[in-house]
């Protein structure tokens, strides 16, 4: 149609003034998104702003109620996500849509199998299926089981299979929360190498720094509305961020304060774990945790780091160490002892292992307090109207409706909600394993204010994030972690955020004998990773 | 105005009522109620006491799904209850003694307990897949029940055992309080104590519940054990409708049906949210049709051809997928507001 840009180049995606009602709720308020071809496109704003309803707007998963799609310079309206694969829009989710307990091969080839007269010929299609894999970089093997492979290969195999679809535009959602430094790595190279095919790629995500690495251009939404598409290279972080949230981030500059509070660290530890570990899962480690204070665990996925604070928590049962309590030596074997402890743990996986989806934000926050308590005593109406009540405002969970089924609610409001689920149940320590992954910027600010006042009332905290500065932020003592094991433990006034992955660096010396061991666990060189 | 409409309950309710309009207007006979001697009698009385059975193992079934699970032994498990309190009743001297026929009921009903606990070890504690777990059972307890009896089918002449399925209490067939009874006691549990809630939590997602602290194992154990005592209570009243203790026809397929009534009152089969009226209301439907087919003679060849047509319409009825096609092609044409097509989104104010 008619563009208005002095842009020579053609659109392969042309969405203009885009509008999508639900019940009561205007979702998308005349949003325009183009693309090009041969570009990294970064779609970006809060939890709630549009971004799914946009993509899903563009697969056909969506009816739009005004506006027009143009693809390829036809005006295309598609009924569902296979037309709009089809079309050669292509979309990879985080939660990987292809089927796990086919083969590598079948997977990337599903409905493009090579036939001859006596069916599918079975090599062939292999062959072709590794030839598609290798092209991007990737070489496994096509027999083996899909589900069997970690979530970046899975992702790299659903992007194959958008290729052997013939995708033009493919996009990308969420697709490196679940992934360490060298998978996002890995993705990029192959994001880079589909990019200069001429393939436009469209990249939802919340994590900044990779919108800057990779991307060539930025759309930012709010509230359902387009607030604008910038070049990535004139479009600064903090002006990007005060765009996406609608105002200014000094919250964060104040809870820095936080870590240079002093704790006392002359009395005895509210948890105190000597040794602990796990065959094959964690080499022995020391930790320990005082009253007030943030413990930080810094560590990529895999370095232990969920393995540790499990053991901790008795979801998965240690078989070396001990652990005192407030002084006391208590095995942890199971949750219940480690709740009853008045030790609280909010899982990784939010959607896995923290909330129950069908049940109401109230349930779901009661639900601590009525484990504890056991079936027979019910919690009162009028006590968990309080206590819900209580919680859902000193959080800020929204929408404000304890009767709202909780899986309904974004990802960074379910995170606030198992926050007051585990707050609720006064623990003395509580272990926050990402809490903060996958949410938007505004929650992110919320969840680490709270937790840095929490503290300073008294709580002890372990909290485990892959962004290093919001551990840096909030923690006085930093342990980090690599290969399963620890390797040391820093004072978090002292380093900053490259200290930390310097310190990372230099074990990998110390594993080859040539630095000084650190505090522990290092001496246990030619242990299997 | 619709608030009603989008009850959960509002469909399967619908359905039961339409099933006795139905007979009603086919037999105005079939809605009549007549006092013979202080007793009610009657096809809707009938219908209330015929379906105490399959009310029991129901409701014991409702719990088990909310688990996740299933209990495809509750038939095996009622004919192993009657084959119990038959024999006993059988082997005493005093057939007609009212404390004779408590202490059969009773040890039946316990052996029914420890049937259902089981189940549960096999489920909650050994982890095996329900559906096989209680495949065991359901095989096996058959067997049990013919050598409990030696093969043979035990009948009895015991008038208080014939009171639990055929007596009258207060003008009202007694099988009737036997299920009222049953639906209070698994509403006061399930409602009043946090255990609805927390079946639910294990039912949606079983690892965070166990993060949360939840014993669950307890929890599906005791879904089981339930299921099981409720399986042989349904047993004795089974075995007190015909006086004998049949290893074979006693609660045949009964599992199916209970399994039909539990999603025909909107419980999924997925485990998770359950609804005990629901599952009420979906014994009735079933029951009404089964005396329907009586009612209005069809013969033993088609009953079943036609009982399955009636459950697939009631299904059908109640399918939201069906709903929303129904909306859109009478909606588009009358111009209904769009919203309710494209709901899965609620919004509250």
């Amino acid at each position: 149609m008619h563009t208005s840009t002095g842009d020579d180049q053609r659109f392969v995606v042309e969405m203009s003034a885009i509008t999508i009602r639900f019940p009561g709720v205007l979702a998308l308020d005349g949003v325009d998104l183009r693309l090009r071809p041969g570009e990294v496109h970064a779609l970006l704003g809060e939890n709630g702003a549009g971004k799914s309803t946009l993509i899903k707007a563009l697969t056909g998963v969506y009816a739009i109620d005004e506006g027009t799609i143009v693809v390829a310079g036809e005006h295309r309206v598609f009924g569902s996500a296979a037309d709009a694969q089809s079309a050669g829009i292509s979309t990879v989710y985080q939660e990987i849509n292809l089927c796990p307990n086919l083969s590598v091969g079948e997977n990337v080839m599903l409905g493009h199998e090579s036939r001859t007269v006596r069916g599918i010929d079975w090599r062939a299609t292999h062959r072709a299926a590794a030839e598609h894999l290798a092209s991007l970089g990737v070489t496994i093997d096509t027999q083996s089981m899909l589900g069997s492979h970690s979530i970046a290969v899975q992702q790299l195999v659903a992007i194959s299979r958008a290729m052997v679809l013939d995708a033009r535009v493919l996009i990308l959602d969420e697709p490196t929360s679940s992934l360490d430094r060298e998978e996002v790595d890995r993705l990029f190279a192959v994001v880079r190498g589909l990019r200069d095919r001429g393939v436009a790629i469209l990249f939802v995500t919340h994590f900044l720094d990779q919108v800057y690495e990779i991307s060539d251009r930025i759309t930012v939404l709010r509230n359902g509305r387009l607030v604008g598409e910038y070049p990535a290279a004139e479009l600064s972080r903090g002006d990007l961020v005060t765009k996406m949230i609608g105002r200014v981030l000094d919250d964060l500059e104040a809870i820095s304060a936080s870590a240079e509070r002093s704790v006392d660290r002359s009395v005895t530890p509210v948890l105190r774990a000597e040794s602990i570990g796990r065959r094959g899962v964690l080499d022995p480690a020391d930790i320990d945790v005082y009253r007030g204070e943030v413990v930080g665990i810094a560590g990529l996925l895999g370095s232990g780091r969920t393995e540790l604070v499990r053991l901790l928590y008795g979801a998965d049962r240690a078989d070396t160490g001990t652990v005192e309590i407030n002084g006391e030596r208590t095995k942890v074997t199971n949750p219940r002892r480690a709740i009853e402890r008045r030790i609280a743990f909010s899982s990784e996986n939010r959607r896995s292992e923290g909330i129950i989806a069908d049940l109401t934000v109230g349930e779901n926050i009661v639900l601590g307090i009525q484990a504890r308590r056991g079936w027979l005593r019910r919690v009162r109406r009028a006590e968990r109207d309080a206590v819900v009540a209580e919680y859902m405002s000193a959080l800020g969970v929204r929408p404000a409706d304890p009767d709202r089924i909780a899986g309904e609610l974004s990802g960074g409001n379910q995170q606030k909600v198992l926050l007051a689920r585990w707050l609720a149940t006064a623990p003395e320590l509580i272990i926050l394993d990402e809490p903060t992954r996958g949410i938007d910027v505004g929650a992110k600010a919320d969840i680490q204010a709270k937790v840095a006042e929490l503290a300073e009332q008294g709580l002890s905290v372990i909290f485990i994030s892959s962004e290093l500065e919001e551990v840096l932020r909030l923690a006085q003592r930093v342990v980090v972690m690599r290969d399963r094991r620890k390797i040391g433990v820093l004072e978090s006034a002292t380093v900053d955020v490259d200290g930390v992955i310097d310190f990372m660096a230099t074990h990998d010396m110390a594993a080859q004998g040539a630095a000084p061991a650190g505090p522990d666990g290092a001496r246990s060189e030619g242990s299997v990773a | 105005m619709t608030r009603w409409m989008r009850h959960r309950l509002f469909l399967p309710v619908v359905s039961l009522v339409a099933l006795i309009l139905v007979n009603a207007i086919a037999r105005p006979r079939f809605v009549q109620i007549t006092v013979r001697d202080g007793e009610l009698y009657g096809a809707l009385i009938d219908i209330l006491r015929n379906s105490a059975p399959l009310m029991l193992v129901a409701l014991g079934m409702t719990v088990v799904i909310a688990t996740r699970g299933i209990d495809l032994s509750v038939g095996a498990v009622m004919a192993v209850s009657g084959a119990v309190a038959l024999t006993i009743i059988d082997g005493s001297s005093d057939p007609g003694n009212v404390g004779t026929v408590l202490v059969a009921i009773v040890v039946s009903v316990l052996v029914a307990l420890v049937l259902g606990a089981w189940n549960g070890f096999l489920v909650a504690v050994l982890e095996i897949q329900p559906i096989i777990a209680t495949l065991v059972l359901m095989l096996a307890g058959r067997g049990v029940a013919l050598l409990i009896t030696d093969g043979f089918i035990t009948t009895v002449t015991s008038p208080p055992l014939k009171y639990v399925a055929s007596g009258h209490l207060l003008g009202l067939p007694f099988a009737l309080f036997i299920s009222v009874a049953a639906i209070a006691l698994i509403a006061l549990m399930e409602r009043r104590t946090a255990l609805g809630v927390l079946t639910e939590a294990v039912g949606i997602n079983p690892e965070a519940s166990r993060l949360t602290g939840v014993r669950s194992r307890g929890i599906i154990l005791g879904a089981y054990v339930v299921s099981g005592t409720f399986a042989g209570v349904a047993g004795v009243i089974y075995s007190s409708n015909i006086m004998a203790a049949d290893a074979n026809a006693a609660g045949e397929l009964i599992e199916l049906y209970a399994i039909l009534a539990v999603v025909l009152g909107g419980t999924s089969l997925t485990g998770g949210k359950f609804s005990i009226a629901g599952t009420v209301i979906g014994v009735l439907i079933i029951q009404t049709l089964q005396s329907t087919i009586l009612f209005l003679g069809v013969s033993s060849a088609e009953s079943p051809v036609f009982f399955a047509f009636v459950v697939i319409l009631v299904v059908l009825i109640q399918s939201p997928r069906v709903y929303q096609v129904a909306r859109r092609m009478t909606g588009g044409r009358r111009h209904h507001p769009a919203p309710e097509v494209t709901t899965g989104v609620e919004v509250t104010s």
